[in-house]
């Protein structure tokens, strides 16, 4: 077996036990609600009979020992059963599997933008350092560190949907425009322009400043001093040599932020009505359909642990060092 | 600390930040009583816009603005500080006894701090806020609790580095107690690495209490500048200012909170290079 491979393998095992963690810290939730488990369970809905009550109980085997229900409870979890949603009238995984595309199109744009933008500013930045473009990027920056992610949502509506009239406001489609095909997905790219935007603000603060000081530091290594010497351009330094290497600290934060990108997608797809996981998660606060939040907590804590073992892979395509080690 | 202040000074844009950070701090503290305007009082005609008879007008059902900026100032501040302080304590005595032990406690100690910081923090807020109800209690320990594995993992870090060192052995040697050895002498020497983490910490603990409101789940009680934004949200196109204002504020005060923060670690950490 390659040395990537067993790395991998060793990777899959250590997500095990966390995930588990996960399902059980649930459970403990769950029980720590006010109430009773099973009118957690039925999302408090007033409409639920009592013998659907009974039966949810019988079911999750409320009546018995907390061990024992911890079990019942891991028990559906790994059958990826997370529970139904009486709010909804259907199961919390299909509810939460519905809304997932439009969250990963959502965080997908927002990062491709965020890197983008983020490694571009870093690098312009660091390549005059301590001139007004630094100074200019460097503010921005610092503004964009420290700008509530919902407001500025709200600022960009202000701005481009209501002063201009240039981007759609809310949703993910026209209503009822019923497209299909090239116009379908000009039309949802059109209402996905300002959520991404959104979003991506804070993580190209956050790279920026990252990749400038990456590239500052790299910039100081010895093998940068022979590139010159040899009497290389600076451009063809800067992307071809010291670029590369000053990504590494940026790819490492992007697999970290990947949960911290998803709480960020509950506020805006609040603010921009996107119909995704994070607006599926205001609904069920106010819908006090808490079982349903937990199953969205579970779910997004497994997208984290992806995240983190899909970071660990690239990483370890990057700079090979990492899986011998 | 005289070296304190010159080396701070010479940070423009900390010494910008600290000034704003003054001035938030004093209409928190004096505010209330310079501007004595209950923030949920039915003050006037609602959607008055700016700078009539009321300086910054009033909402959609005629609360005045600045009365409720005045008091969110407050909120915002009190809520940040405190869940720090919490994050602080428990992050620090986690990393500590992690970083001095070593071994299985410190393995223990650290899956555990990984596991938390897996969990997607905001979410994790959200569900603690929700399960909970709202409450000031709630909201401070909700952010308390997604915050402290940051803090944990730092002083850990510094603890591995300081702890082999000839005055923690010579302490051992005189045969001081464990506890005294890792918060009398082992931690001061860490402080200045968590002071500066402590306070960004704030300015991330106040966005994520301004997050919490604007969703509806602040305490109901209380005006922050969270609830402003959130509230006014849906008149954006007749009165785009209510959700500007407060927003304006909690800019100005995460601004100056990361400013001065980054001007402590020059001040505090002068040999790091910039």
């Amino acid at each position: 077996m390659s040395p990537r491979l067993r790395y991998a393998g060793r990777r899959l095992l250590l997500a095990v036990p966390i995930v588990l963690g996960m399902a059980v810290f649930n459970f403990l939730l769950l029980h720590l609600a006010p109430g009773d488990a099973a009118s957690v369970l039925a999302g408090e809905a007033g409409g639920v009979t009592p013998e659907l009550m009974s039966q949810l109980r019988a079911d999750f085997g409320l009546d018995r020992s907390l061990p024992m229900q911890l079990l019942i409870y891991l028990q559906h979890v790994v059958s990826l059963d997370l529970g139904f949603s009486f709010r909804h009238r259907t199961s919390v995984l299909s509810l939460i599997l519905t809304r997932l595309p439009a969250t990963l199109l959502l965080m997908g744009a927002a990062l491709a933008l965020s890197v983008l933008g983020g490694v571009l500013l870093g690098v312009l930045a660091a390549r005059r350092v301590n001139t007004w473009m630094d100074n200019v990027i460097s503010v921005f920056a610092l503004l964009s560190y420290a700008t509530p992610i919902f407001w500025i949502g709200l600022m960009f509506i202000v701005l481009f949907s209501i002063h201009l009239g240039w981007l759609p406001t809310h949703g993910m489609a026209v209503a009822g425009a019923g497209t299909t095909g090239w116009a379908h997905a000009l039309d949802v790219a059109r209402h996905l322009i300002l959520p991404a935007m959104t979003l991506a603000l804070f993580y190209v603060a956050l790279y920026t400043r990252l990749m400038r000081a990456s590239m500052l530091e790299v910039y100081t290594l010895d093998y940068v001093q022979s590139a010159r010497a040899k009497g290389l351009p600076e451009g063809r330094i800067a992307f071809k040599h010291v670029l590369r290497n000053a990504l590494l600290p940026v790819v490492t934060m992007v697999g970290l932020q990947v949960g911290h990108m998803l709480g960020g997608s509950v506020l805006v797809e609040t603010v921009f009505g996107w119909p995704g996981l994070g607006r599926l998660a205001f609904e069920s606060v106010f819908a006090r359909d808490l079982n349903l939040l937990l199953g969205l907590l579970l779910f997004s804590s497994v997208l984290v642990v992806i995240a983190n073992l899909v970071t660990d892979l690239v990483y370890s395509v990057l700079d090979p060092r990492i899986a011998v080690s | 600390m005289k070296g304190f202040w010159a080396r701070f000074e010479r940070n423009r844009a900390a010494v910008f930040g600290f000034s704003v950070l003054v001035i938030v701090l004093a209409v928190a503290a004096v505010g209330p009583f310079l501007y004595p305007v209950d923030p949920w009082e039915l003050a006037g005609r609602p959607f008055s816009p700016p700078f009539g008879r009321f300086p910054l007008g009033t909402d959609t059902l005629g609360r005045d603005l600045a009365a409720g900026l005045v008091h969110g100032a407050r909120i915002s501040l009190m809520m940040g500080l405190v869940a720090t302080a919490m994050a602080v304590l428990i992050g620090t005595v986690v990393g500590a006894i992690a970083g001095y032990r070593g071994g299985w406690v410190d393995d223990a100690l650290m899956r555990c701090t990984e596991f938390f910081q897996t969990i997607p923090s905001f979410i994790f807020a959200v569900v603690l806020v929700a399960i909970f109800q709202p409450s000031i209690e709630s909201i401070v320990a909700a952010i308390a609790m997604v915050s402290w594995p940051t803090l944990a993992r730092l002083v850990r870090g510094e603890f591995i580095a300081l702890r082999h060192r000839e005055f923690v052995q010579a302490c051992v040697a005189l045969g001081m107690p464990e506890r005294s050895i890792i918060f009398r002498q082992v931690l001061p020497n860490a402080a200045g690495p968590v002071i500066v983490t402590g306070s960004l910490m704030v300015a991330t603990a106040i966005l994520l209490e301004s997050g919490l409101s604007f969703l509806g789940l602040g305490d109901p009680n209380l005006m922050s500048w969270g609830f402003m934004i959130g509230s006014s949200r849906t008149v954006l196109r007749q009165a785009w200012w209510m959700s500007a204002i407060p927003g304006v504020a909690i800019l100005l005060t995460v601004l100056a909170i990361n400013l001065v923060g980054e001007g402590l670690n020059d001040a505090l950490n002068p040999r790091l290079p910039r």
